[in-house]
């Protein structure tokens, strides 16, 4: 029997051609951007954004017929890949525009004491190394606290009705919360409106209650879907020792769900912080600094940015991208912080 | 044990691109215009080495069969013959695999045309839900373009030569999820017809019927073995008996797959060379 | 316990009831000329002008703005779900997807804000270019060559927020089509737009569909990204480039303050009808996307 060495064989990827995928790239890309610019030239399509709707229709045309010289499925289907990549980075351009903005104008109002003052001596369109937000932070920070207290043991209760006590009005409940995340802010402004404002005032509670409604569906939910996580197993075994419903609930599942059912918090905060509607309506603006929940209204930073939005001169502005970029800010701190938490619960 | 039944990795002509000539014992006098043939092909995932040294003719207008036990890289060998393979993420491979004569791994090598002429039927049947019995049989020509001037006596053709003309000539409107088990691997089998393929790659196609379907299914496949080259992976022995002219075992000792022998069907079942393939048809493992 | 969690149910009820009771006033007086008429009008004591409230206008003028944004959202909800499904690998995917949904966090008066300091320039100047090419057609006509405020710079800015959350729902239903249809369509030499095509789009009709009524329920109801970008005319506007417009939202928002007693049932009967659309097209969203979730068992 012949004996022949084998020389060790390496594995390879044949399929993958990227010198080749950019061989055909570069001359689709030059000759694509010379039409571009004919086009923006000849036509009333101006601008940043005309250039590149320009762009992006010569690039179809011009990969289109380089794809031709295959066959027409082939070049279809490029002119579908650009298609749908243009939809995706198109969509993303309005987002990075808001982002950068928003930081990019903001920054201008920040200085050092713009999170120590309030607007109680500062007019809006005064300058801004004046006032500051204290006070639509506080207030925002009260009216949140408040609404939390309200909304996040509802919430987590109504979960636990659904998947601990499984009870018969489980699916009405169910309903009723997908419903009540349906409700438009507006709405349930007005309701508080006409049942703790008129007659008493504006007031940070009325603003809470408000925020409570649309928060409750959120932590209801994601409660919901955390403790539907906690594996079986666990209650069993806390059964089979003899613990009662109540006991396994609060005693090992509550406490198991603790990473999860913080995040649906949080996820409730993140919703309601930056809502502005219910609060036009309920606890409306003060431009002091105060921590009193009744009597007077209180000072919200969505609020605080609408009202320099309205206030509408140049200066007015600058502060209302100030508080957008803090609003933010602490919007996706949260938001990252729930999701991060979340992941770690799952994993 | 003679070299010449040996199929396993001694062929190392690696650097040429053309089809390797005769010395074959599945050979049987040529080569054929449609023969399709790998060399030393070596199947990765993720580095993980699942094939080794595979080569192997398949005869023209026959029918080769694919046995072992599971788990031996038969399914993935399969998709290797018509590049399904590099669909799954951390996917290499080497060698060559020729059909026509032509590497079908070779740069600028049209991938989609290529899959025109090799078809496949998979092991669970996969009719397009959203479509109609006879646009499930033209699916593949819509797919790829072509332009067919009697729909209606291809659709019939297809059908027919799959076995399920007489079923369903009366419900072609129908959707394709509406028929039972091994009706739809059938109309499956008429789909991949349609687009006039050389080879058909079979991947257990009756694993999930019953009985009489699966019947049916092998009438099938030897009736069309007498115009197209058919692979078919199988676990179950006496199928292979019955369906295929050749074979070609697998196995695997926890490492790569390798084949441990090819021979005609005959020879497989009653006279193997390899102590290990007779256990494995006479049941002792598997 | 029980009692804790039918809390939802008793808030809601409260809600709606309340609306309920306190409109009937509205309805009883004007009858079903509430949603079809749509002059508003407080009525002035010293004119001797009766107070007439009818919510036409405004229900339109939801309608259009919302429907606009739907349209707008639609090619682009396709895009962004079949882009981050289909076209890219499993690592870059985990990266934008959070991207997408730290996008959908954005409170919208900052949409508001960005609408109408950014983005209605441009939108002006695109409006301007539409109706001097189609101002043909009625919708696109104007009286006056102001292109900023309108109903068209609203929507707009509601698509991008509509956009998130339809395109989550969307792009969950296509990950879940059938892999082995998929694989049988590229087996018979399929390109990657011919097997989308043939499998995932039929597949997940239903979910672009719940996903988008989803992000009409969204549009629907925004009070506050309408409020700082569109002309709050109260009257019925069809021209959608023109710079007047409204919808229920805003109408509550900006009556409320000065309203009497009369008035302000009636702005409760406007946000009941509100409600009830909003609560409808949410419950027909919920109803096909959880058809299409059970479809795939």
């Amino acid at each position: 029997m012949t004996t022949t060495v084998t020389p060790t064989v390496t594995p390879r990827r044949p399929w993958v051609n990227r010198g080749k995928t950019l061989k055909d790239l570069i001359p689709t890309l030059l000759i694509a951007a010379a039409l571009a610019a004919l086009i923006v030239n000849f036509t009333g399509l101006a601008g940043p954004l005309g250039s590149y709707v320009a762009f992006v229709a010569a690039y179809l045309t011009v990969s289109f017929f380089f794809g031709l010289r295959h066959d027409k499925i082939k070049a279809f289907d490029k002119v579908m890949t650009t298609l749908v990549s243009a939809g995706f980075f198109t969509a993303f351009i309005p987002w990075v525009s808001i982002l950068f903005t928003v930081f990019k104008r903001g920054a201008e109002a920040v200085y050092w004491g713009y999170f120590t003052s309030d607007m109680s001596i500062t007019s809006g369109d005064d300058e801004l190394n004046m006032g500051g937000l204290s006070h639509a932070i506080v207030g925002s920070g009260i009216i949140l606290l408040i609404a939390s207290l309200i909304a996040i043991p509802f919430g987590i209760i109504t979960a636990i009705y659904i998947t601990e006590i499984k009870g018969k009005l489980s699916g009405l409940v169910r309903v009723m919360i997908q419903s009540m995340s349906g409700v438009p802010s507006i709405v349930a402004g007005l309701f508080v409106f006409t049942v703790l404002v008129t007659g008493r005032g504006f007031s940070a509670i009325s603003g809470a209650v408000a925020l409570s409604i649309l928060m409750l569906p959120t932590v209801a939910r994601t409660a919901e879907e955390v403790l539907k996580l906690i594996p079986e197993d666990l209650r069993t075994s806390a059964y089979a020792l003899g613990a009662t419903q109540t006991a396994t609930t609060f005693r090992i599942v509550l406490p198991a769900a603790r990473a999860g059912l913080v995040t649906a918090s949080m996820l409730g905060v993140a919703r309601v912080g930056g809502e502005t509607a219910p609060l036009i309506m309920t606890s409306f603006y003060l431009a002091n600094f105060s921590t009193d929940t009744s009597g007077h209204p209180l000072a919200s930073l969505p609020m605080y940015i609408y009202q320099n939005f309205t206030n509408g001169t140049d200066l007015a502005l600058s502060r209302a991208w100030g508080g957008a970029a803090v609003l933010l800010t602490l919007i996706f701190i949260i938001f990252t912080i729930a999701r991060l938490a979340s992941g770690r619960a799952k994993g | 044990m003679d070299d010449a039944t040996l199929k396993t990795g001694s062929n190392m002509n690696t650097d040429s691109h053309t089809a390797p000539q005769g010395g074959n014992p599945l050979d049987e006098g040529h080569v054929g215009i449609n023969g399709l043939q790998t060399k030393g092909v070596h199947v990765w995932f993720n580095k993980h080495h699942v094939l080794e040294d595979i080569s192997l003719d398949f005869p023209a207008n026959s029918v080769t069969g694919l046995i072992g036990p599971s788990g031996c890289g038969k399914s993935t060998f399969l998709r290797v013959l018509n590049r399904m393979h590099e669909f799954i993420p951390g996917a290499a491979m080497a060698g060559e695999v020729f059909l026509d004569g032509k590497e079908i791994y070779a740069p600028g090598v049209d991938v989609t045309a290529m899959r025109l002429k090799v078809g496949m039927v998979f092991q669970k049947p996969n009719p397009f839900p959203s479509m109609t019995i006879g646009q499930n049989v033209l699916a593949g020509l819509k797919l790829a373009n072509i332009k067919v001037k009697d729909k209606d006596s291809l659709l019939e053709e297809c059908l027919t030569r799959a076995g399920l003309w007489k079923e369903v000539k009366d419900r072609l409107k129908t959707s394709g999820g509406s028929l039972s088990g091994g009706q739809q691997q059938r109309l499956c089998i008429a789909r991949a017809l349609a687009v006039k393929p050389d080879v058909l790659l079979m991947d257990e196609p009756c694993s999930a019927l019953d009985p009489a379907s699966t019947l049916k299914v092998e009438e099938t496949v030897v009736q069309l073995s007498s115009d197209m080259t058919i692979v078919i992976v199988t676990h179950n022995m006496q199928q292979a008996a019955r369906v295929s002219d050749h074979c070609a075992f697998f196995l695997s000792d926890g490492g790569p797959g390798v084949i441990v022998e090819a021979d005609r069907t005959s020879v497989i079942f009653s006279t193997p060379s390899d102590p290990r393939t007779a256990d494995y048809v006479q049941g002792r493992f598997g | 316990m029980t009692s804790g969690a039918l809390s939802a149910f008793v808030v809601l009820a409260l809600i709606a009831g309340f609306l309920f009771l306190r409109s009937s006033e509205v309805f009883r007086t004007f009858g079903f000329d509430f949603i079809t008429t749509s002059k508003w009008d407080s009525g002035s004591v010293d004119d001797g002008r009766a107070p007439q409230f009818g919510v036409a206008a405004m229900l339109l003028g939801s309608i259009i703005v919302s429907t606009m944004a739907m349209i707008f959202a639609l090619p682009f909800v396709m895009g962004t779900s079949l882009f981050l499904e289909y076209y890219i690998s499993r690592k870059i995917r985990f990266v934008l997807v959070s991207i997408l949904d730290l996008m959908a966090a954005i409170p919208s008066i900052i949409y508001g804000l960005w609408g109408y300091l950014v983005l209605m320039p441009y939108a002006a100047q695109w409006a301007a270019s539409i109706n001097k090419y189609l101002g043909w057609i009625p919708i696109f006509s104007v009286d006056r060559a102001n292109f900023d405020a309108s109903p068209f710079v609203a929507s707009l800015v509601l698509c991008l927020m509509i956009l998130p959350i339809a395109s989550s729902v969307t792009r969950e239903v296509y990950s879940r089509a059938p892999q082995d249809q998929i694989t049988a369509a590229y087996a018979l030499g399929a390109s990657r737009w011919g097997a989308i095509r043939a499998v995932v789009l039929p597949f997940g009709l239903s979910g672009l569909v719940g996903g988008m009524l989803l992000g009409l329920g969204r549009a629907l109801g925004e009070t506050i990204a309408v409020l700082l970008t569109l002309n709050l005319v109260f009257e019925v506007k069809f021209q959608v480039l023109a710079s007047a417009g409204g919808n229920v939202a805003s109408l509550i928002a900006s009556k409320f303050g000065e309203a009497g007693p009369l008035e302000l049932k009636a702005l409760m009967a406007a946000g009941l009808v509100l409600f009830v659309l909003t609560l409808l097209v949410n419950f027909g969203a919920s109803l096909i996307v959880g058809r299409a979730a059970r479809s795939t068992k």
